[in-house]
């Protein structure tokens, strides 16, 4: 099962959620890979604080000019649609973190003055966090392209019941390049006039992969309706809210799991994972996961001596959002 | 020699164009002949990355032997080096006026300290 969070603002809460979802599933007995792919600024490893046992550098083909025999044509340089390389009058010149790699220049030189050499773009990490698989990728400093290192970082996951994928921010290439290929997409907005207006725009690419979608709101307020009227409308439900809470701030900056340090998140995050259950394809999940989850999820239910006091509960948004939810998967599938 | 200066505009009261990669037009004088041609640079100008790198190409197999710009940046810098290539920096004002204080002058070409990618 592969669960990809992303969002279309940065700063929505992609991490807390996915770091959140992936202690809470793995403590439910499910195995869990977490797989950093936001290789600009990974920071999961803040909060999963894992054990990192191997590191690979990830390399990009860039082409050698050589000046012996180079032409000083210029094709190479009229063909690089990203400006990688320059042929000047009396030499040619490549810029390396500005190539995609395509090896058009390779291609259309005529006297074969041009190979292809392997330039280090990034690394991938892997380790482990407790029970959870980690993986995380980071992009070298300086170079324009990350969708080939999070290709390599989706490639390092293990494999796992389910393969939780933290997104870059955006709708643009690096957003895709996580959200493609995966089986569920869980959107991350906040209900602010930027988080939903970059929500729209990320349920657009979503749509563009025919992929099934539902939503988490963070920092969510009572009596702010925009995010479920914005969904309503969509026709995607919304799986959780999590609250606006200074608590929930604190931890995080203290590089805390919120699931595991403020009370109410735990069942915030039980009911996420039900009604993902709900919502993810069925024969990505098969039956005995879903139920071996159910079952563990119910049993930590009935003992409140696992999770945080549920007394001086500052939280009310998840049971109150719960009965309104319910109904939308069935208009969703009538309209569809 | 060959003299190019980034303009928005098509005449010599059109003001300086601070953009190096991504200026609309060079002004190019020659001083021997004293010929003045206008170079459309709309391709790197829209170019999704690298156009201070495509100017400099432009402008180096055009034998331009000094620029008059606002700054240009490293990739840029890199290949106006190779092609001995002299940057003068002006501060704004009409490609007139900058023409003037080059003549005069009162220019002084960039160094490699003053190259930066803002």
């Amino acid at each position: 099962m592969n669960l990809v969070i992303a969002s279309g603002k940065g700063g929505t809460g992609k991490t807390t959620v996915a770091t959140s979802l992936a202690v809470t599933l793995a403590r439910h007995g499910q195995t869990v890979a977490y797989v950093d792919c936001d290789v600009e600024t990974p920071n999961g490893h803040l909060f999963l604080k894992p054990m990192v046992t191997r590191e690979r550098p990830v390399e990009k083909l860039v082409p050698r000019v050589n000046q012996e025999t180079c032409l000083l044509c210029g094709l190479c340089a009229a063909v690089c649609r990203f400006n990688a390389i320059a042929c000047l009058p009396d030499q040619t010149l490549v810029y390396e973190e500005l190539c995609h790699g395509c090896g058009g220049c390779t291609r259309v030189c005529p006297v074969g003055a041009i190979t292809e050499a392997p330039h280090p773009v990034g690394v991938v990490k892997v380790g482990a966090a407790g029970a959870i698989q980690f993986v995380s990728g980071t992009l070298n400093v300086g170079e324009s392209t990350s969708p080939p290192v999070i290709r390599a970082t989706r490639q390092a996951a293990p494999a796992a019941d389910w393969t939780i994928l933290d997104a870059p921010p955006g709708t643009a290439c690096p957003m895709m390049e996580a959200v493609r290929g995966s089986d569920y997409v869980v959107l991350v907005t906040e209900p602010t006039p930027f988080g939903l207006h970059d929500l729209r725009l990320a349920l657009e690419v979503v749509k563009t992969f025919d992929l099934p979608c539902g939503v988490v709101v963070n920092r969510a307020q009572p009596g702010a309706t925009e995010a479920r009227d914005l969904c309503r409308q969509a026709r995607v439900r919304i799986l959780a809210e999590i609250p606006d809470a200074v608590a929930i701030a604190k931890e995080y900056s203290r590089g805390q799991l919120v699931v595991e340090t403020v009370p109410g998140l735990r069942e915030i995050f039980d009911q996420l994972c039900l009604r993902l259950l709900e919502e993810v394809p069925k024969e990505k999940c098969p039956h005995e996961m879903r139920q071996r989850l159910e079952a563990a999820i119910r049993a930590s239910s009935q003992s409140p001596a696992t999770g945080p006091p549920a007394a001086g509960d500052p939280f009310s948004t998840p049971r109150l959002a719960a009965p309104r939810q319910r109904e939308e998967p069935t208009r969703a599938a009538s309209a569809s | 020699m060959k003299l190019a200066i980034s303009t928005r505009g098509q005449d010599v009261n059109a003001p300086v164009d601070l953009h190096f990669g991504r200026t609309r037009f060079f002004r190019i004088v020659d001083f021997e002949t004293g010929a003045e041609t206008l170079l459309n640079n709309a391709r790197a100008a829209n170019a999704p990355q690298g156009a201070g790198i495509q100017t400099a190409q432009t402008l180096a197999r055009l034998g331009v032997q000094a620029v008059l710009t606002g700054g240009v940046g490293p990739n840029a810098w890199r290949i106006l080096q190779a092609a001995r290539i002299q940057v003068f920096s002006v501060r704004g004002g009409s490609v007139g006026q900058a023409l003037q204080s080059f003549r005069e002058g009162l220019l002084r070409p960039l160094t490699e300290k003053q190259v930066t990618y803002f």
